[in-house]
């Protein structure tokens, strides 16, 4: 039977589902400190003096002069370093660092901090620090706009939103004989790696370990490294194995979230419907220092059009500083933000217009043929019409929404899309590899593609079996460890099925080629066990400029309509999603059932973001910093969901997939403020909070 | 303190107010019982304590005292519940699954779906969005 196509068990099912499955705070080691981290309590300002309190037995102290290498965490920019020398840029900035054998001990000692305070910025409308800044143009937009009928304009504002994987970030240090290893809840272990090479120097031994991983969502993309090397130098200065635990507190206190935005749209469009030009604004707030805002601003500019054909674009976006904890890496990464602000913006043009949202969104969508922003020529895998009208006639779209007018029920839609793999010319520059091994017993993958959940280890093995055609059990998959697999690259991206998954099925296709029609087993045993290693080829006809931001931003993209059908409380104005229908195309779906859930998942998250989530900033920290009160969708707050997975495969791909992880958070927020809409209320803000929509229905 | 353990007798040494859930995973080194948030609102850290599903992290150690404590380990490996989230893919990450599972031991058999909602909306997963974890159950139940 193959592999692909049907939902195998999961390699890690039943370790996951028994409690055996190790996760890092699941490790003890002989002689294991607990480490914790001091942080800033303001959020501007120079350090004067710090000073621990008593003198504690035991206690191992660390600060920024116990740095053998640099002083910064080696991302796209050097500007984060891993503890604070003078200057403090934000609230629950790491400034000391502290272990001790006794978790207790640890915890209760005091450390005074004095500082000289500064003005703090919490506003990235008047801040001037500019981390990062594109301006992507078609057409002439201003020509346009003056020839237009009608010109539409709106602001749309998205808040922070927290991950919440429910395993706080979690490392565990250990010195080695000649270095250190690293073991964690990460999802990009070679990420880690750079970042430990550049803080210890680039001669040091490390050994990076990525563990059995509770959840990630970008929000372990690049904050791990940071406490990888604070347990690395609590381990080096002590000379035994640290563990650095985040309680849920600290996590949502310190650790990135996805970026608030503020996207101004001004759109010209005919009396028929046609949109003729698109002036798209896109600030993204990016805390205090550059992390990954300038790939969430790219992503998130080069979607802010939206899945609509239109000759005259121009998106002008930028990332600035503020003094809050930086933003980072969230499901998504940027395309959620500037997707629903066009998703409504759209649905506030068809109001305008007097126009079915439906029928205008038929007009504009892209189809073969069509050009994006960027100028890519859309394929024959651009499928934004195909999952629309799935989803209109599905739902009974338009009936419902004449049915439901004048009552507490709702119906919102929204079309959106989702680029597959590093933008532009990333995944070129990445240049990733991967290595699958013959064994004694079949074939091991050995790839640097961390399973967090989504389904990694059980959807390469089907790959790799099916090209190899032996049987799925036959394949195992190695745990990352940065000194035995080989670097496929970031777990990121909606990367690892379509990019890493390809490489591969060319590594298994010529493996299969080797053995000449010998089982792996028989081969092994005649001929010994040998290893194939390819490197990914993107598609030879991508063609990029960095510089203008112009031409094929992704190899492919993925397609959604969602379709949200919700209830209103007619006194509390708190908005309930009774169903959500959500129509996707990714090519063909490797493992259904993960595929599924990747969606279900992901559409969860996506209705928390539009409705629940409310990060409330308090002299730039999170104020409610608790599960308590920042609120993510339980059983009861999640609604019924139809799925429909449809097809329309990807020559690229392997088995024809695209990519998926992020494309299902695209779509609800902007549906169900378009189902928000539909009451009367002008919202253009999420979360859909009910005193936000107070304040609307009173304006 | 005495209390049974996944029906063994155990005699644990901790201060009195230890929560439950560190004394599962540190002294009883079972650590299939996960923390997520150390203030009883994920239930990651479910266990029964007399056929109850309780947050352990909730618990002090001096509560359990005669009482009968079964954690994830008590199930074995072999129970259908286990089974089903394997293979309806009810666990991503997995780090919720523990506590669901124990959490969904005390559902009734003909429990409906609404049922089950309740029953778990004291368990959160960041994964699945639950429809996954509703098709583990039903299954579970099926001769």
């Amino acid at each position: 039977m193959a592999a692909v196509g049907n939902s195998v068990p999961r390699k890690d099912g039943i370790g996951k589902a028994t409690g055996h499955a190790v996760y890092a705070d699941d490790i003890v080691m002989p002689g294991m400190l607990h480490g914790r981290t001091i942080r800033s309590t303001i959020p501007h300002g120079r350090i004067r003096s710090v000073n621990v309190v008593g003198d504690v037995p035991g206690l191992i102290v660390v600060d920024h002069h116990d740095i053998p290498g640099r002083n910064v965490v080696d991302l796209i920019e050097q500007d984060q370093p891993f503890l604070v020398e003078r200057d403090v840029r934000h609230l629950a900035e790491p400034i000391l660092l502290l272990a001790h054998e006794d978790r207790e001990v640890v915890d209760a000692v005091r450390v005074e901090i004095e500082y000289e305070e500064l003005e703090p910025l919490f506003d990235p409308e008047r801040s001037e620090g500019i981390l990062k800044s594109i301006d992507i143009v078609k057409g002439d937009v201003e020509a346009a706009l003056a020839d237009a009928d009608f010109i539409v304009e709106g602001t749309y504002r998205t808040g922070h939103q927290e991950h919440v994987y429910i395993e706080p970030n979690v490392v565990v240090a250990m010195p080695e004989e000649d270095g250190i290893a690293v073991f964690g809840s990460v999802q990009c272990p070679f990420y880690v790696l750079k970042a430990l090479k550049s803080l210890l120097g680039a001669s040091a031994h490390i050994r990076v370990v990525q563990t059995e991983t509770g959840g990630g969502f970008g929000g372990k993309e690049e904050y791990p490294s940071m406490i990888a090397g604070h347990a690395t130098l609590l381990a080096l200065k002590s000379g035994r194995p640290v563990k650095i635990l985040y309680d849920r507190g600290e996590d949502m206190i310190a650790t990135t979230k996805r970026h608030p935005s503020i996207v101004r749209h001004r759109t010209g469009v005919m009396r028929d419907g046609r949109i003729v030009a698109m002036d798209v604004d896109v600030l993204l707030d990016g805390g205090a220092y550059s992390t990954l805002s300038p790939v969430v601003l790219s992503r998130g500019c080069i979607h802010a059009a939206g899945a609509y054909r239109c000759d005259n674009t121009r998106i002008r976006g930028r990332a600035v500083a503020t003094n809050t904890p930086p933003n980072g890496a969230f499901r998504g990464f940027g395309a959620p933000q500037t997707e629903f602000a066009v998703e409504v913006h759209i649905e506030r043009i068809a109001e305008e217009l007097a126009m079915d949202p439906v029928s205008l969104r038929e007009l504009n969508a892209l189809r073969p043929g069509d050009t994006t922003a960027t100028g890519q020529v859309m394929g024959t895998d651009c499928s934004a019409h195909m999952v629309l009208e799935e989803a209109v006639r599905r739902t009974e779209f338009r009936a419902k929404r004449e049915q439901y007018r004048g009552t507490n029920r709702s119906i919102g839609l929204a079309l959106f899309f989702h680029g597959a793999g590093f933008t532009g010319s990333g995944e070129r520059h990445l240049n990733s590899k991967a290595r699958i091994d013959l064994t004694e017993r079949g074939v091991r993958i050995a790839v640097g593609s961390t399973e967090i959940g989504q389904g990694t280890r059980t959807m390469h093995a089907q790959i790799v079996a099916d090209a190899l055609a032996i049987p799925y059990e036959d394949v195992e998959v190695a745990q990352p460890d940065t000194t035995l697999v080989a670097d496929s690259g970031p777990t990121v991206a909606s990367r690892t099925c379509m990019v890493v998954g390809k490489i591969l099925e060319q590594c298994a296709m010529e493996m299969k080629d080797r053995l000449g029609g010998m089982s792996p087993a028989d081969y092994h045993a005649k001929h010994g066990g040998f290893s194939v290693l390819r490197k990914y080829e993107p598609p030879d006809w991508i063609e990029w400029d960095d510089h203008t931001y112009r031409r094929d931003a992704y190899a492919t993209y993925a397609w959604g309509c969602d379709v949200v059908e919700i209830e209103m409380d007619p006194d509390t104005l708190e908005v309930r999603p009774v169903k959500v229908t959500a129509v996707q195309e990714f090519g063909r779906p490797i493992h259904p059932a993960l595929a599924r859930g990747q969606i279900e998942g992901g559409t969860a998250q996506g209705l928390g973001y539009a409705l629940l989530e409310h990060v409330v900033m308090r002299n730039g920290g999170m104020a409610n910093a608790q599960l308590t009160n920042y609120i993510i969708p339980t059983t009861l707050d999640t609604p019924e969901f139809d799925i429909v997975m449809l097809e329309n495969p990807y020559a690229g791909g392997p088995f024809g997939a695209k990519g998926l992880g992020e494309l299902p958070i695209d779509g609800p927020a902007p549906a169900v403020v378009n189902a928000i809409r539909h009451f009367g209320v002008d919202l253009r803000e999420i979360p859909a909070i009910p005193e936000r929509l107070v304040a609307c229905a009173s304006r | 303190m005495r209390f049974t353990l996944n029906g063994v007798a155990t005699n644990v040494d901790a201060h009195p107010m230890s929560r439950l859930l560190d004394v599962v995973r540190e002294e009883c080194q079972l650590t299939g019982t996960k923390e997520g948030c150390g203030e009883g609102e994920c239930g990651a850290c479910t266990v029964l304590v007399d056929g109850d599903p309780v947050c352990s992290c909730l618990v002090p150690l001096a509560q359990v005292e005669g009482a009968e404590v079964v954690t994830i380990e008590g199930l074995g490996d072999d129970h259908p519940l286990q089974h089903a989230f394997m293979n309806e893919v009810g666990a991503q990450c997995g780090i919720c699954t523990p506590g669901m599972i124990m959490a969904a031991l005390s559902l009734e058999p003909d429990a409906s779906i609404d049922d089950i909602k309740v029953a778990l909306s004291g368990n959160l997963c960041r994964c699945t969005g639950y429809s996954a974890i509703y098709r583990a159950i039903m299954k579970a139940r099926q001769p």
